[in-house]
């Protein structure tokens, strides 16, 4: 079983730390997992805004790195649903239906440990108080389902709190976090509201875009609830603590 | 009309708007989900409306002319508009014919869509809306927010002073000491109404389906007030448009069942009344049927849009969507508001053409809870994005905007990981600057920045930002790994 | 070109490049069914607030009385299987003379259990569509044995050419607030009263 790690453009430059747990989980599971050097994007930031052509090379360099791989495991929902929905778009726009022969083989994160690797305890250890954030592509796109809660029930220590209207949008959207501002802080403060209302010191989601827009709004709000990323939850052993 | 995201605005800050739209939705989702979940063939259902729909787009001219020939038989005038105004012009020349100064309306989308009452009105004619809630609007002198409920961005207070005040005005006054409880508001309404439903000579309705096979129209509603419009009245006009046709009779046990659930959340709504052309000592003897297309035959040239004209009105999509709730209906600037008016208003009208009309695809997170709410399974994520890179394409060959040179510098740095590693190592050394400068530290120890200038405020107004690692994952990966 | 031959040439034009076969259509649906159809419809039936009543042919005289209430004018439409004492049988009358009634009398072409819906073709017994409309009590009596499961046995059952008029619970309206109220413009009460055999008798 050849397997990589679409480590997403957005924890390569922004959240290392997450890629890394990644690895150290796949380690500590007996996989050992690939980083093809040549990924960058998955191309959902042009496509979701509309860029298609310009989306074009970005899927291209993503099908070339990670041709000849069994599977592709990456800490995003999103990006998953991008590279498994998406490509296809791409591809007919260039013309060329190779670009979209990779997307299938991407699986998110919770997915990879449950479906592929049939695990759900990964024996992790996080002693905190958690409230769990589905993400809308992980959940609605992918259907990912309760397969990152049942890997969260098997951490030991951890404490999971139910969070309120937990299926509703947090309103990052990527680019239209920034087009329309207003509303997505609108919505992102509403869900802020709910996560704070759990009492939990840590909200947990499995990608870290989302994490960005809630982490910005929880800090603004000076909220002291810490954001994490499922992977380094997962990661996490008696050891780090 | 501004752009969605300016229009927005007003709604995002007003807090009674926002909290009435909170509660009416939660509402409706409430009651929805439990009627849904009483179905266990609801997905079934789903997949059975969406084939019917596109099996019928797929061959709309032979059942267009087979509902036309239906309806004639059945002693109906079948008339066909291209656009709004030719479709008012036939209402207002059957009113002139018939020598009446007023109609009265079953709330019917396709006539809000063509903008009937302010035509009629150049002509002398007044036109009453009889449902309730759109009795609201026109009292108010407001415009409609929702497809269903178009005044849901009303409470029941507000109602009280609205019927208080201008009820006098179009007939009978509200009655002294009108409280805001909604049976006692409902009951003005009835008497209020209950006049000109008695003297009307004529009325417009539209139709939620209309059956080719046997030329017959459905309205679906929950009043009586429909009943009262498609009974009482002696000529009857029908505004329909050409995607509402379903073949056959036997096609409706399907929608009979999506439609009331997905939009009141009722098992079924209150009065169903179906009818095929002129019954002989029962209803309006004199009947037209205006066949509507502006626009629908541009939504059906496009492929992966065509699916919007599925769209049975239930609003379901509305009621689950985290911008409508936030923002409400007016912001999109059009009559169907909400997911589906993302969609529907650039189908209709094209994209390129005004900048309101291309900001509403970008209306938009992408969640998905439209697409996993909608009875006829129309993916609306999919076609958003795909009206976006019409938007995009459209633009092509002028001058770019901002965006549009970020996308193709991101395209070029993200197409090659050498590049993407430069770049990263760009942001290595803006750590060392920012985190100076960052004076913000997020739980956990990382620093974050609060203040950036444009298009960076566009993020820091609301919220904080985590200051760039000093070292991205690739750059790691190769001291550690290779 | 006129306006009919300009939009079926743009359907034509829309549809150039599209497949014209037909896709299947699941029916699975078609066969859903409920246990006791007669338990599940008067069961809906209160669920929407409206009067419901139980009977044989022999209570039904009593039951149609004490469904009427205090209400003196009653419409009853021709071909309406009990006789009523003291009741107007109007088929003809304007619209204003209608308002006049405080309450009508009908049977029903069929009732369905899932919806609690009763459904009006405005045959005999229904009277014509204004007759079960304009007054504000609205007493239906339906035969048991005319209860279907649901929506797709009773749209097979119906005939299109026929008016219908599918009726769930009283007048009703959620325009305020998403909240259900009972009471608009139909009747404001509606009593179904279904009864275990054929209807007849005299009031």
């Amino acid at each position: 079983m050849k397997v990589a790690v679409l480590v997403t453009c957005i924890n390569d430059s922004l959240f290392p730390d997450t890629g890394k747990a990644v690895f150290r989980l796949l380690r500590r599971l007996g996989v050992d997992a690939d980083f093809p050097e040549a990924q960058t994007c998955c191309g959902q930031p042009m496509v979701n805004t509309g860029y298609l052509d310009e989306a074009v090379p970005v899927v291209r360099a993503f099908a070339h790195a990670f041709a000849g791989y069994d599977h592709i495991v990456t800490p995003s929902g999103s990006c998953a649903g991008s590279a498994r929905h998406q490509h296809g778009l791409v591809a007919r726009r260039a013309g060329d239906p190779r670009l979209a022969e990779t997307g299938p083989k991407v699986h998110e994160l919770s997915e990879f440990l449950v479906d592929v690797l049939g695990v759900t305890d990964v024996n992790a250890y996080f002693p905190h108080r958690v409230t769990y954030h589905p993400t809308c592509h992980s959940l609605r796109m992918l259907g990912v389902g309760d397969k990152p809660l049942k890997l969260l029930r098997a951490v030991r220590g951890l404490d999971l709190v139910e969070l309120p209207a937990a299926e509703e949008c947090c309103g990052f959207g990527g680019t239209f976090a920034v087009k329309n501002a207003g509303t997505s802080t609108a919505m992102g403060a509403d869900k802020a509201r709910h996560v704070r209302d759990t009492g939990a010191e840590v909200l947990v989601a499995g990608d870290n875009s989302c994490l960005l827009h809630l982490g910005g709004l929880l800090s603004r709000q000076r909220s002291g609830v810490r954001v994490v990323h499922l992977a380094d939850v997962l990661a996490s052993t008696e050891e780090d603590a | 009309m501004p752009a969605f995201p300016v229009a927005a605005r007003e709604a995002l800050a007003d807090t009674q708007l926002r909290r009435n739209l909170a509660h009416a939705t939660g509402t409706i989702r409430a009651k929805r989900a439990a009627v849904v979940g009483e179905v266990a063939e609801w997905e079934e259902l789903r997949l059975a409306g969406a084939a019917i729909k596109d099996n019928t787009l797929r061959r709309l001219d032979e059942h267009l002319l087979t509902l036309e020939a239906a309806l004639q038989a059945r002693g109906a005038t079948v008339h066909w508009a291209r656009d709004a105004r030719e479709a008012c012009a036939v209402v207002a020349g059957i009113a002139r014919d018939h020598g009446v100064d007023e109609v009265v309306k079953v709330k019917s989308m396709a006539t809000q869509e063509i903008g009937l009452n302010e035509v009629l009105a150049e002509h002398g004619v007044t036109a009453w809306e009889t449902d309730l809630a759109e009795l609201i609007v026109q009292l108010g002198d407001d415009l409609p927010s929702h497809i269903l409920v178009p005044a849901i961005h009303r409470n029941r207070a507000e109602i009280r002073e609205i019927f208080r005040r201008e009820m006098g005005a179009a007939g009978r006054p509200a009655p002294d000491g009108l409280t805001d409880d909604p049976a006692e508001l409902a009951g003005a309404a009835r008497l209020h109404l209950r006049e000109k439903f008695l003297r009307a000579k004529m009325a417009v309705s539209g139709a939620n389906f209309a059956v080719a096979e046997s030329g017959t129209l459905v309205v679906v509603e929950s009043e009586g007030n429909g009943r009262m419009c498609l009974t009482l009245p002696e000529v009857l006009v029908s505004v329909v448009g050409i995607e509402k046709v379903v073949p056959t009779w036997s096609d409706l046990d399907v929608f009979l069942q999506l439609l009331p659930r997905s939009s009141t959340g009722e098992r079924m709504n209150p009065y169903t009344s179906a009818w095929s052309g002129v019954t002989p000592g029962d209803g309006p003897q004199e009947m037209h049927v205006v066949l509507l297309d502006n626009g629908r035959t541009r939504a059906l040239a496009d492929e992966v849009g065509r699916q919007a004209l599925r769209c049975i009105r239930c609003s379901a999509c509305l009621n689950v969507c985290p911008v409508y709730e936030r923002t409400g209906g007016h912001a999109y600037g059009s009559v169907y508001p909400g997911p589906i008016g993302a969609i529907l208003n650039p189908l209709l009208k094209g994209v390129g053409v005004d900048e309101q009309t291309d900001s509403l695809p970008y209306a938009s997170s992408l969640c998905g809870a439209c697409f996993e709410a909608c009875p006829v399974r129309i993916d609306i994520p999919e076609v958003l994005v795909h009206l976006r890179s019409q938007v995009v394409d459209a633009h092509r060959g002028g001058a770019p905007k901002p965006e549009a040179v970020a996308m193709k510098a991101a395209s070029w740095v993200l197409s090659d990981a050498r590049r993407l590693g430069l770049a990263e190592r760009g942001l290595g050394v803006a750590n060392r600057a920012l985190t100076r400068f960052g004076r913000r530290v997020l739980p956990g120890g990382r620093r974050a920045l609060s203040r950036l200038p444009w298009p960076g405020s566009l993020w820091t107004d609301a919220r904080d930002l985590p200051a760039p690692p000093r070292e991205s994952f690739r750059s790691w990966w190769r001291k550690e790994k290779r | 070109m006129t306006a009919r031959e300009e939009i079926l040439a743009a359907v034509r034009g829309a549809l150039r490049d599209a497949d014209r076969t037909e896709a299947a259509v699941p029916r699975g649906y078609r066969s859903a069914t409920a246990p006791d159809v007669v338990e599940l419809f008067a069961e809906r039936v209160v669920d929407y607030r409206a009067g419901l009543t139980r009977c044989t042919t022999a209570e039904l005289p009593g039951a149609i009385r004490a469904a009427l209430g205090a209400a003196r004018k009653v419409l009853v439409p021709e071909g309406f299987p009990v006789e009523i004492d003291g009741t107007a049988a109007a088929e003809a009358g304007t619209t204003a003379e209608l308002a006049a009634f405080d309450a009508v009398v009908t049977t029903a072409a069929l009732g369905i259990a899932t919806t609690g819906t009763l459904v009006l073709d405005h045959g005999p017994g229904q009277g014509r569509r204004a007759l079960s409309l304009v007054p504000d009590i609205h007493v239906c009596v339906l035969r048991e044995d005319r209860i279907v499961p649901g929506v797709p046995q009773a749209v097979a059952a119906l005939d299109p050419a026929r008016p219908q008029t599918w009726i769930s619970g009283p007048s009703a309206t959620s325009d305020i607030e998403l909240t259900r109220v009972e009471g608009v413009h139909g009747p404001r009460t509606l009593h179904v009263i279904v009864v275990a055999g054929p209807p007849s008798g005299r009031v």
